[in-house]
């Protein structure tokens, strides 16, 4: 098994995911720059967190139209799993592979915090380790993650169960006190129709080992992980 | 022929805008009462196009594919021959 971690110019999480795949958990990963356009031989794939290109236009859109992207959606379209985490969520959203769109925070600041996180689904790649409603708590680091969908999708994604994580109250309660940057309905991950592409705001790569405060989001990877031995 | 296309990049209505916001606010600390501020983007495009038609065309599939993202944004075009 291989995971590929995606390098724009401006990522900056690139190197605290491998990390955490190679030398926390073992697993074989590999940075691959945004110019490689191939990605056989790849099970899985990471879009890291950063501001690929100074977030200019808007925060991911010139990353999502880069050829590798293309790439990233014919693994996806295989049913491996792609994983894109703060950048990495605008990036996949603005490649229309995940729903909505992300915009500045509501009270337009740079938000960096623990946030507590409702787990909506466990039947994911990417949330099989977690209980259904269990609630965890995960960095957040971004301005732009105020998610935002028409009712249409909303609906869409609420009847599928694809919402996988709302920002919630340590008692696991959707307030907006407990909302960082006004995203609709509290959310602050999703899946793709295939569930096989996750998209989500907080940082799991910062809170994969106890000594940096948590190993939570470990779990997660660990999923991920488990999904592309058993299909791939 | 030549053609400049001014392109208006605006948030959908209902969409929040925070910068707007913001500035309206800094405003009302000059003493100015507004209704409303909004921020929008502009794009300056000049390109070569056999007509004023054919290069609006053209500013368009530039705005559905990248300039403006459908889901937030409305946006408008203006041709000028140059």
């Amino acid at each position: 098994m291989k995971i590929a971690i995606i390098q724009f110019g401006g990522t900056n999480c690139d190197l605290d995911v491998l990390h955490v795949l190679k030398e926390v958990m073992g697993l074989d990963a590999e940075t691959v720059w945004y110019k490689q356009e191939d990605l056989s031989g790849f099970d899985g794939v990471v879009v890291p967190g950063g501001f690929s290109y100074g977030d200019y236009l808007r925060a991911g859109a010139i990353a999502a139209r880069t050829p590798i992207m293309d790439s990233v959606k014919k693994l996806a379209a295989e049913g491996k799993p792609v994983m894109g985490i703060c950048n990495g969520f605008q990036v996949l959203t603005e490649a229309g592979m995940l729903k909505g769109a992300l915009t500045t925070n509501a009270y337009p600041k740079f938000r960096c915090h623990w946030a507590s996180l409702r787990v909506e689904t466990t039947d994911t790649p990417f949330t099989s380790k977690f209980g259904k409603r269990e609630v965890i708590r995960l960095p957040i680091a971004h301005m732009e993650g105020n998610f935002y969908a028409e009712e249409e999708t909303l609906a869409e994604l609420d009847e599928n169960e694809r919402v996988v994580f709302r920002y919630v109250d340590e008692n696991g309660k959707v307030t907006d006190d407990a909302n960082p940057n006004g995203s609709i309905e509290n959310i602050a991950g999703i899946v793709n129709e295939g569930r096989n592409v996750l998209g989500l705001m907080p940082h799991p790569e910062r809170a994969s080992e106890t000594i940096l405060g948590s190993d939570t989001g470990r779990k997660m990877f660990e999923s991920m992980a488990d999904y592309i031995t058993e299909n791939f | 022929m030549q053609y400049q296309a001014t392109v208006t990049i605006e948030q959908k209505q209902g969409m929040l805008d925070p910068e707007g916001t913001t500035v309206k606010r800094a405003l009302e600390h000059l003493g100015y009462a507004t209704e409303s501020v909004k921020t929008a983007k502009l794009f300056e495009i000049l390109l070569e196009a056999e007509s004023a038609g054919a290069a609006e065309q053209k500013v368009d599939e530039m705005c559905q594919k990248l300039i403006a993202n459908p889901i937030v944004d409305n946006y408008t075009i203006e041709i000028e021959e140059k």
